[in-house]
Protein backbone atom coordinates (compact mmCIF):
# COMPACT_ATOMS: atom_id res chain seq x y z
CA UNK A 1 0.00 0.00 0.00
CA UNK A 2 1.51 3.37 -0.82
CA UNK A 3 -0.28 6.75 -0.32
CA UNK A 4 0.91 9.90 -1.91
CA UNK A 5 0.82 13.45 -0.35
CA UNK A 6 -2.91 13.54 -1.92
CA UNK A 7 -6.22 11.74 -0.79
CA UNK A 8 -6.43 7.89 -0.32
CA UNK A 9 -8.97 4.95 0.25
CA UNK A 10 -8.69 3.69 3.58
CA UNK A 11 -11.15 0.21 4.19
CA UNK A 12 -11.45 -0.69 7.65
CA UNK A 13 -14.29 -1.67 10.28
CA UNK A 14 -15.58 0.50 13.08
CA UNK A 15 -17.84 -0.36 15.57
CA UNK A 16 -18.73 -3.69 13.87
CA UNK A 17 -19.26 -1.91 10.41
CA UNK A 18 -17.73 -1.78 7.03
CA UNK A 19 -16.02 1.68 6.86
CA UNK A 20 -14.25 3.19 3.12
CA UNK A 21 -13.30 6.74 4.15
CA UNK A 22 -10.96 9.41 2.08
CA UNK A 23 -7.95 10.55 3.77
CA UNK A 24 -4.35 12.27 3.34
CA UNK A 25 -1.48 10.07 4.85
CA UNK A 26 -0.86 13.17 7.03
CA UNK A 27 -3.90 13.07 8.60
CA UNK A 28 -4.92 10.80 12.09
CA UNK A 29 -7.18 8.88 12.81
CA UNK A 30 -8.28 11.34 15.41
CA UNK A 31 -8.87 13.83 12.93
CA UNK A 32 -10.94 11.56 10.11
CA UNK A 33 -12.86 9.84 13.21
CA UNK A 34 -14.25 13.07 14.40
CA UNK A 35 -13.96 15.43 10.63
CA UNK A 36 -14.86 12.94 8.44
CA UNK A 37 -16.86 10.16 10.00
CA UNK A 38 -18.57 12.21 12.74
CA UNK A 39 -17.04 9.88 15.37
CA UNK A 40 -17.49 12.89 17.91
CA UNK A 41 -17.08 11.13 20.82
CA UNK A 42 -13.62 10.35 20.43
CA UNK A 43 -12.30 14.02 22.19
CA UNK A 44 -9.31 15.58 20.87
CA UNK A 45 -7.19 16.68 24.40
CA UNK A 46 -3.22 16.65 24.35
CA UNK A 47 -2.94 15.72 20.88
CA UNK A 48 0.39 14.02 21.88
CA UNK A 49 -0.13 10.41 23.57
CA UNK A 50 -0.06 11.98 27.31
CA UNK A 51 -4.02 12.46 28.08
CA UNK A 52 -6.29 9.33 26.38
CA UNK A 53 -9.10 11.31 25.75
CA UNK A 54 -8.81 9.91 22.17
CA UNK A 55 -8.43 6.46 22.93
CA UNK A 56 -9.60 3.94 20.59
CA UNK A 57 -9.68 0.15 20.61
CA UNK A 58 -7.77 -0.96 17.58
CA UNK A 59 -7.67 -4.79 16.59
CA UNK A 60 -8.24 -5.45 20.21
CA UNK A 61 -5.48 -3.02 21.48
CA UNK A 62 -5.96 0.11 23.08
CA UNK A 63 -4.03 2.93 21.22
CA UNK A 64 -3.93 6.78 21.24
CA UNK A 65 -6.26 7.80 18.20
CA UNK A 66 -4.03 11.05 17.93
CA UNK A 67 -0.82 9.00 17.46
CA UNK A 68 -2.10 6.62 14.83
CA UNK A 69 -2.36 7.84 10.98
CA UNK A 70 -5.40 6.89 9.42
CA UNK A 71 -4.07 5.29 6.63
CA UNK A 72 -2.63 2.97 9.29
CA UNK A 73 -5.94 1.47 9.96
CA UNK A 74 -6.36 0.08 6.21
CA UNK A 75 -7.65 -3.40 7.20
CA UNK A 76 -7.96 -2.79 10.74
CA UNK A 77 -10.86 -2.78 13.36
CA UNK A 78 -11.76 -0.16 15.65
CA UNK A 79 -13.94 0.31 18.59
CA UNK A 80 -15.24 3.62 19.23
CA UNK A 81 -16.78 5.00 22.75
CA UNK A 82 -19.87 4.64 20.10
CA UNK A 83 -19.20 1.04 20.01
CA UNK A 84 -20.02 0.82 23.54
CA UNK A 85 -23.85 0.52 24.30
CA UNK A 86 -25.50 -1.84 22.73
CA UNK A 87 -29.46 -2.39 21.42
CA UNK A 88 -30.20 -2.63 24.99
CA UNK A 89 -29.12 0.11 26.30
CA UNK A 90 -25.73 1.86 27.96
CA UNK A 91 -22.43 -0.53 28.06
CA UNK A 92 -22.62 -1.42 31.98
CA UNK A 93 -19.58 0.89 32.51
CA UNK A 94 -21.46 3.58 30.93
CA UNK A 95 -24.07 3.02 33.75
CA UNK A 96 -21.39 2.70 36.52
CA UNK A 97 -20.03 5.68 35.89
CA UNK A 98 -22.98 7.52 35.60
CA UNK A 99 -24.06 5.82 38.93
CA UNK A 100 -20.48 6.61 40.44
CA UNK A 101 -20.78 10.51 39.29
CA UNK A 102 -17.81 9.63 37.82
CA UNK A 103 -17.65 12.57 35.21
CA UNK A 104 -18.16 16.09 35.64
CA UNK A 105 -16.88 18.26 32.32
CA UNK A 106 -17.04 14.65 30.24
CA UNK A 107 -14.03 15.35 27.74
CA UNK A 108 -12.16 12.51 29.72
CA UNK A 109 -14.74 10.48 29.84
CA UNK A 110 -15.29 8.37 26.54
CA UNK A 111 -11.20 7.71 26.66
CA UNK A 112 -11.62 6.39 30.45
CA UNK A 113 -14.49 4.50 29.04
CA UNK A 114 -12.89 2.83 25.82
CA UNK A 115 -9.75 2.42 28.16
CA UNK A 116 -11.68 0.52 30.79
CA UNK A 117 -13.44 -1.88 28.55
CA UNK A 118 -10.27 -2.61 27.36
CA UNK A 119 -8.88 -3.80 30.69
CA UNK A 120 -12.24 -5.65 31.27
CA UNK A 121 -11.71 -7.60 27.90
CA UNK A 122 -8.29 -8.16 28.95
CA UNK A 123 -9.31 -8.99 32.96
CA UNK A 124 -12.47 -9.20 33.83
CA UNK A 125 -11.66 -8.91 37.32
CA UNK A 126 -9.20 -5.96 38.13
CA UNK A 127 -7.73 -5.15 41.39
CA UNK A 128 -8.10 -1.44 42.34
CA UNK A 129 -4.37 -1.44 41.83
CA UNK A 130 -4.38 -2.97 38.55
CA UNK A 131 -7.70 -0.69 37.51
CA UNK A 132 -5.30 2.59 38.32
CA UNK A 133 -2.08 1.17 36.94
CA UNK A 134 -4.23 0.68 33.46
CA UNK A 135 -5.63 4.27 34.06
CA UNK A 136 -2.47 6.44 34.70
CA UNK A 137 -2.76 6.73 30.39
CA UNK A 138 -5.41 8.76 31.07
CA UNK A 139 -6.17 11.95 32.31
CA UNK A 140 -8.91 14.10 34.26
CA UNK A 141 -9.09 17.05 35.72
CA UNK A 142 -12.24 17.28 37.22
CA UNK A 143 -12.98 14.35 39.23
CA UNK A 144 -9.86 13.02 41.26
CA UNK A 145 -9.99 9.35 39.66
CA UNK A 146 -11.30 8.11 43.00
CA UNK A 147 -14.89 7.81 41.52
CA UNK A 148 -13.70 6.40 38.02
CA UNK A 149 -11.68 3.85 39.98
CA UNK A 150 -14.93 2.99 42.04
CA UNK A 151 -16.85 3.25 38.49
CA UNK A 152 -14.58 0.65 36.95
CA UNK A 153 -14.36 -1.39 40.39
CA UNK A 154 -17.99 -1.52 39.85
CA UNK A 155 -19.07 -2.44 36.47
CA UNK A 156 -16.29 -5.11 36.60
CA UNK A 157 -18.40 -7.03 39.93
CA UNK A 158 -21.67 -6.34 38.14
CA UNK A 159 -20.62 -7.62 34.51
CA UNK A 160 -19.54 -10.61 36.45
CA UNK A 161 -22.45 -11.52 38.32
CA UNK B 1 0.99 17.84 10.30
CA UNK B 2 3.03 18.42 6.74
CA UNK B 3 2.12 16.71 4.16
CA UNK B 4 4.02 13.50 3.23
CA UNK B 5 4.11 10.23 1.35
CA UNK B 6 3.31 7.14 3.39
CA UNK B 7 4.18 3.08 2.69
CA UNK B 8 3.66 0.16 3.69
CA UNK B 9 6.66 -1.53 3.10
CA UNK B 10 6.10 -5.41 2.51
CA UNK B 11 10.02 -6.52 2.29
CA UNK B 12 13.15 -5.12 4.44
CA UNK B 13 14.36 -5.16 1.44
CA UNK B 14 11.89 -2.86 -0.12
CA UNK B 15 11.94 -0.62 2.81
CA UNK B 16 16.19 -0.21 2.67
CA UNK B 17 15.58 0.89 -0.97
CA UNK B 18 12.90 3.33 -0.04
CA UNK B 19 14.57 4.64 2.68
CA UNK B 20 18.17 4.50 0.73
CA UNK B 21 16.48 6.95 -2.18
CA UNK B 22 14.71 9.57 0.07
CA UNK B 23 17.66 10.06 2.24
CA UNK B 24 17.13 11.91 5.30
CA UNK B 25 13.58 13.31 3.83
CA UNK B 26 12.38 9.76 4.92
CA UNK B 27 11.38 8.70 8.71
CA UNK B 28 10.54 4.64 9.61
CA UNK B 29 7.30 4.43 11.20
CA UNK B 30 6.65 1.72 13.51
CA UNK B 31 4.45 2.56 16.55
CA UNK B 32 4.74 6.23 15.91
CA UNK B 33 4.83 7.62 19.86
CA UNK B 34 7.89 9.22 19.09
CA UNK B 35 8.01 9.85 15.28
CA UNK B 36 3.73 11.22 14.97
CA UNK B 37 4.60 13.64 18.23
CA UNK B 38 8.00 15.14 16.68
CA UNK B 39 6.15 15.50 12.79
CA UNK B 40 3.38 17.62 14.85
CA UNK B 41 5.63 19.53 16.77
CA UNK B 42 7.33 20.17 13.26
CA UNK B 43 10.87 18.98 14.42
CA UNK B 44 11.82 16.89 11.82
CA UNK B 45 10.81 17.56 7.79
CA UNK B 46 9.80 14.31 6.56
CA UNK B 47 8.84 14.11 3.31
CA UNK B 48 8.43 10.08 2.75
CA UNK B 49 7.00 7.43 6.06
CA UNK B 50 8.06 4.34 5.50
CA UNK B 51 5.76 2.00 7.87
CA UNK B 52 7.82 -1.33 8.66
CA UNK B 53 5.46 -2.81 11.23
CA UNK B 54 3.82 -5.04 8.15
CA UNK B 55 6.91 -6.12 7.56
CA UNK B 56 7.04 -10.07 8.90
CA UNK B 57 10.59 -10.35 10.32
CA UNK B 58 10.13 -7.01 11.87
CA UNK B 59 7.27 -8.06 13.64
CA UNK B 60 8.29 -11.35 15.02
CA UNK B 61 9.15 -11.84 17.97
CA UNK B 62 10.54 -15.70 18.70
CA UNK B 63 12.14 -17.09 21.79
CA UNK B 64 13.90 -20.38 21.72
CA UNK B 65 16.11 -21.63 24.95
CA UNK B 66 18.78 -22.53 22.96
CA UNK B 67 18.69 -19.57 20.28
CA UNK B 68 17.45 -16.77 22.70
CA UNK B 69 15.01 -14.42 21.67
CA UNK B 70 14.54 -12.36 18.04
CA UNK B 71 12.43 -9.41 18.83
CA UNK B 72 11.69 -7.73 15.92
CA UNK B 73 11.99 -3.97 15.28
CA UNK B 74 8.69 -2.82 15.38
CA UNK B 75 7.26 -5.60 17.96
CA UNK B 76 5.29 -3.49 20.86
CA UNK B 77 5.84 -3.43 24.54
CA UNK B 78 2.31 -5.48 25.14
CA UNK B 79 3.53 -7.97 22.97
CA UNK B 80 6.83 -8.63 25.43
CA UNK B 81 5.35 -8.21 28.58
CA UNK B 82 2.48 -10.81 27.41
CA UNK B 83 4.52 -13.66 26.60
CA UNK B 84 5.33 -15.57 29.52
CA UNK B 85 8.71 -17.27 28.46
CA UNK B 86 9.93 -13.59 27.73
CA UNK B 87 8.58 -12.23 31.43
CA UNK B 88 10.55 -15.49 32.43
CA UNK B 89 13.52 -15.33 30.64
CA UNK B 90 14.40 -11.63 30.34
CA UNK B 91 13.04 -10.04 33.91
CA UNK B 92 15.29 -6.52 33.08
CA UNK B 93 13.94 -6.07 29.39
CA UNK B 94 10.24 -6.79 30.76
CA UNK B 95 11.03 -4.26 33.65
CA UNK B 96 11.53 -1.69 30.73
CA UNK B 97 8.44 -2.49 28.88
CA UNK B 98 5.94 -2.71 31.12
CA UNK B 99 7.01 1.19 32.00
CA UNK B 100 7.17 2.93 29.15
CA UNK B 101 4.06 5.20 28.74
CA UNK B 102 0.65 4.27 29.63
CA UNK B 103 -1.01 1.02 28.05
CA UNK B 104 -1.83 3.09 25.32
CA UNK B 105 1.66 3.70 24.33
CA UNK B 106 2.94 0.12 25.18
CA UNK B 107 -0.16 -0.91 22.67
CA UNK B 108 2.09 0.47 19.91
CA UNK B 109 5.54 1.57 21.28
CA UNK B 110 8.19 -0.93 19.94
CA UNK B 111 11.83 -1.40 21.76
CA UNK B 112 13.36 -1.17 18.24
CA UNK B 113 11.98 2.74 18.34
CA UNK B 114 13.02 3.43 21.50
CA UNK B 115 15.93 2.39 20.68
CA UNK B 116 16.54 4.47 17.17
CA UNK B 117 14.87 7.64 18.98
CA UNK B 118 18.05 7.93 20.60
CA UNK B 119 16.65 9.32 24.05
CA UNK B 120 19.17 9.56 26.37
CA UNK B 121 16.67 8.61 28.99
CA UNK B 122 15.22 5.77 26.85
CA UNK B 123 13.93 3.21 29.27
CA UNK B 124 14.71 0.08 27.49
CA UNK B 125 18.63 1.15 26.22
CA UNK B 126 19.96 0.13 29.50
CA UNK B 127 17.72 -3.24 29.90
CA UNK B 128 19.11 -4.46 26.85
CA UNK B 129 22.52 -3.63 27.44
CA UNK B 130 22.84 -5.31 30.28
CA UNK B 131 21.08 -8.68 28.05
CA UNK B 132 23.40 -8.14 25.92
CA UNK B 133 21.73 -7.32 23.29
CA UNK B 134 22.68 -6.91 19.66
CA UNK B 135 21.03 -4.81 17.15
CA UNK B 136 20.51 -6.20 13.89
CA UNK B 137 20.70 -3.81 11.02
CA UNK B 138 20.19 -4.42 7.34
CA UNK B 139 21.31 -1.76 5.24
CA UNK B 140 22.41 -1.36 1.38
CA UNK B 141 25.64 -3.20 1.57
CA UNK B 142 24.15 -6.07 3.18
CA UNK B 143 23.33 -7.01 7.27
CA UNK B 144 25.28 -6.03 10.43
CA UNK B 145 25.22 -6.71 13.57
CA UNK B 146 26.15 -3.86 16.38
CA UNK B 147 26.09 -4.06 20.34
CA UNK B 148 23.26 -2.21 21.88
CA UNK B 149 25.76 0.23 23.89
CA UNK B 150 27.47 1.09 21.21
CA UNK B 151 24.30 2.16 18.72
CA UNK B 152 23.82 5.53 20.22
CA UNK B 153 26.11 8.15 19.63
CA UNK B 154 23.99 10.92 20.82
CA UNK B 155 20.93 12.21 21.54
CA UNK B 156 19.02 11.19 18.93
CA UNK B 157 21.72 10.51 16.75
CA UNK B 158 22.69 6.27 16.09
CA UNK B 159 25.23 4.42 13.68
CA UNK B 160 22.64 4.23 11.37
CA UNK B 161 23.96 5.30 8.16
CA UNK B 162 22.22 6.25 4.81
CA UNK B 163 19.36 3.66 3.77
CA UNK B 164 19.89 1.17 6.99
CA UNK B 165 16.97 0.08 9.26
CA UNK B 166 17.25 -1.64 12.68
CA UNK B 167 15.69 -5.26 11.77
CA UNK B 168 15.61 -7.09 14.90
CA UNK B 169 17.23 -6.98 18.33
CA UNK B 170 18.73 -10.17 19.65
CA UNK B 171 18.80 -11.68 23.20
CA UNK B 172 21.11 -14.38 24.08
CA UNK B 173 19.21 -17.03 25.98
CA UNK B 174 19.73 -16.68 29.83
CA UNK B 175 21.67 -19.54 31.63
CA UNK B 176 20.63 -20.96 35.11
CA UNK B 177 21.86 -18.28 37.57
CA UNK B 178 21.04 -15.35 35.39
CA UNK B 179 18.96 -12.45 36.67
CA UNK B 180 17.94 -8.60 35.34
CA UNK B 181 16.26 -5.54 36.33
CA UNK B 182 15.60 -2.60 35.58
CA UNK B 183 14.56 0.61 37.48
CA UNK B 184 13.69 4.00 37.18
CA UNK B 185 12.61 7.20 39.28
CA UNK B 186 10.11 9.72 38.54
CA UNK B 187 8.53 11.72 40.63
CA UNK B 188 4.82 9.95 40.11
CA UNK B 189 4.37 6.29 39.61
CA UNK B 190 3.42 6.38 36.12
CA UNK B 191 3.58 8.36 32.54
CA UNK B 192 7.03 10.20 33.31
CA UNK B 193 10.31 10.32 31.67
CA UNK B 194 13.22 9.36 33.70
CA UNK B 195 15.07 11.23 35.90
CA UNK B 196 17.49 8.24 36.14
CA UNK B 197 17.43 4.77 35.23
CA UNK B 198 19.56 1.85 36.13
CA UNK B 199 19.40 -1.65 34.81
CA UNK B 200 21.49 -4.37 36.14
CA UNK B 201 22.19 -8.04 35.44
CA UNK B 202 23.93 -10.64 37.48
CA UNK B 203 24.83 -14.27 36.31
CA UNK B 204 26.14 -16.63 39.18
CA UNK B 205 28.02 -19.83 39.12
CA UNK B 206 25.62 -23.17 38.97
CA UNK B 207 26.20 -23.38 42.88
CA UNK B 208 24.65 -19.76 43.59
CA UNK B 209 27.68 -19.07 45.45
CA UNK B 210 29.60 -16.52 43.48
CA UNK B 211 29.08 -14.11 40.73
CA UNK B 212 30.95 -14.59 37.38
CA UNK B 213 29.73 -11.73 35.65
CA UNK B 214 27.64 -8.95 36.08
CA UNK B 215 26.73 -5.83 33.67
CA UNK B 216 25.37 -1.47 34.67
CA UNK B 217 23.85 0.31 32.58
CA UNK B 218 22.27 3.52 33.73
CA UNK B 219 20.04 6.00 31.86
CA UNK B 220 19.07 10.12 31.50
CA UNK B 221 23.06 10.35 32.88
CA UNK B 222 24.76 10.77 29.76
CA UNK B 223 24.56 12.22 25.98
CA UNK B 224 23.23 8.65 25.46
CA UNK B 225 22.16 5.42 27.69
CA UNK B 226 25.35 4.62 29.49
CA UNK B 227 27.23 1.07 29.43
CA UNK B 228 29.46 0.83 33.15
CA UNK B 229 31.38 -1.83 31.76
CA UNK B 230 33.49 -1.28 35.01
CA UNK B 231 31.32 -1.82 37.64
CA UNK B 232 29.93 -5.07 36.30
CA UNK B 233 33.72 -5.89 36.19
CA UNK B 234 34.18 -5.09 39.32
CA UNK B 235 31.36 -7.60 40.62
CA UNK B 236 33.05 -10.76 38.84
CA UNK B 237 34.45 -13.56 40.90
CA UNK B 238 33.15 -11.96 44.12
CA UNK B 239 31.20 -14.42 46.12
CA UNK B 240 27.18 -13.86 47.21
CA UNK B 241 27.99 -13.45 50.40
CA UNK B 242 29.80 -10.58 50.66
CA UNK B 243 27.17 -9.10 47.72
CA UNK B 244 25.89 -6.23 49.38
CA UNK B 245 29.36 -4.62 50.12
CA UNK B 246 30.48 -5.50 46.37
CA UNK B 247 27.12 -3.84 45.13
CA UNK B 248 27.93 -0.98 47.40
CA UNK B 249 31.05 -0.88 45.26
CA UNK B 250 29.75 -1.24 42.28
CA UNK B 251 27.26 1.70 42.65
CA UNK B 252 29.76 4.09 43.87
CA UNK B 253 31.40 3.07 40.40
CA UNK B 254 28.15 3.86 38.76
CA UNK B 255 28.01 7.15 40.73
CA UNK B 256 31.35 8.18 39.46
CA UNK B 257 30.66 7.07 35.49
CA UNK B 258 27.61 9.35 35.30
CA UNK B 259 28.09 12.46 33.98
CA UNK B 260 24.58 14.11 33.99
CA UNK B 261 23.33 17.28 33.09
CA UNK B 262 20.72 19.49 35.43
CA UNK B 263 17.63 20.47 33.98
CA UNK B 264 13.62 20.71 34.85
CA UNK B 265 13.78 16.89 35.83
CA UNK B 266 16.58 16.58 38.16
CA UNK B 267 19.95 18.41 39.27
CA UNK B 268 23.50 17.17 38.44
CA UNK B 269 23.80 15.79 42.10
CA UNK B 270 20.37 14.26 42.33
CA UNK B 271 21.14 12.15 39.52
CA UNK B 272 24.44 11.40 40.35
CA UNK B 273 23.28 9.85 44.15
CA UNK B 274 20.35 8.21 41.47
CA UNK B 275 22.58 6.60 39.79
CA UNK B 276 24.50 5.09 42.52
CA UNK B 277 20.92 4.02 44.34
CA UNK B 278 19.21 2.70 41.79
CA UNK B 279 22.61 0.75 40.85
CA UNK B 280 22.59 -0.76 44.02
CA UNK B 281 18.76 -1.93 44.43
CA UNK B 282 19.01 -3.21 40.63
CA UNK B 283 21.98 -5.34 41.28
CA UNK B 284 20.19 -6.77 44.46
CA UNK B 285 16.74 -7.32 42.60
CA UNK B 286 18.93 -9.04 39.75
CA UNK B 287 20.69 -11.27 42.09
CA UNK B 288 16.97 -12.22 43.87
CA UNK B 289 16.26 -13.11 40.41
CA UNK B 290 19.12 -15.23 39.26
CA UNK B 291 18.95 -17.16 42.59
CA UNK B 292 15.48 -18.19 42.06
CA UNK B 293 16.39 -19.95 38.57
CA UNK B 294 18.85 -22.17 40.84
CA UNK B 295 15.99 -23.42 43.15
CA UNK B 296 16.18 -26.75 42.00
CA UNK B 297 19.99 -27.09 41.69
CA UNK B 298 21.90 -29.48 43.48
CA UNK B 299 24.49 -28.37 46.31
Amino acid sequence: MTSRKNETIVQTRINGEAVEFRCEPRQTLLEVLRDTLGLTGVKEGCSNGNCGACNVIMDGVLVNSCLVLAVEAEGRAITTVEGLAGPGGLHPLQQSFLEHAALQCGICTPGFLVAAKALLDRNPHPTEHEVRYWLAGNLCRCTGYDKIVRAVLDAAEKMAA
Amino acid sequence: MQAFDYVRAQSTEQAVALLAEAGDQARVLAGGTDLLAQMKEGRRKVALVVDIKFIPELNELCYDPAEGLWLGAAVPCYRIYGNPSVVHAYPGLVDAAALIGGVQVQGRASLGGNLCNASPAADSIPALIVHSALARIAGPAGRRDVAVEAFCTGPGRTVLGPGELLVALHLPPPKPGFGAAYLRFIPRNEMDIAVTGAGASVQLDGRGETIVAARVALGAVAPTPLYVKEAGAALVGRPVAEAAAAFDAAAEIARGAAQPIGDMRGTVAQRKHLSAVLTRRALHRALERGQTTLGGAEK
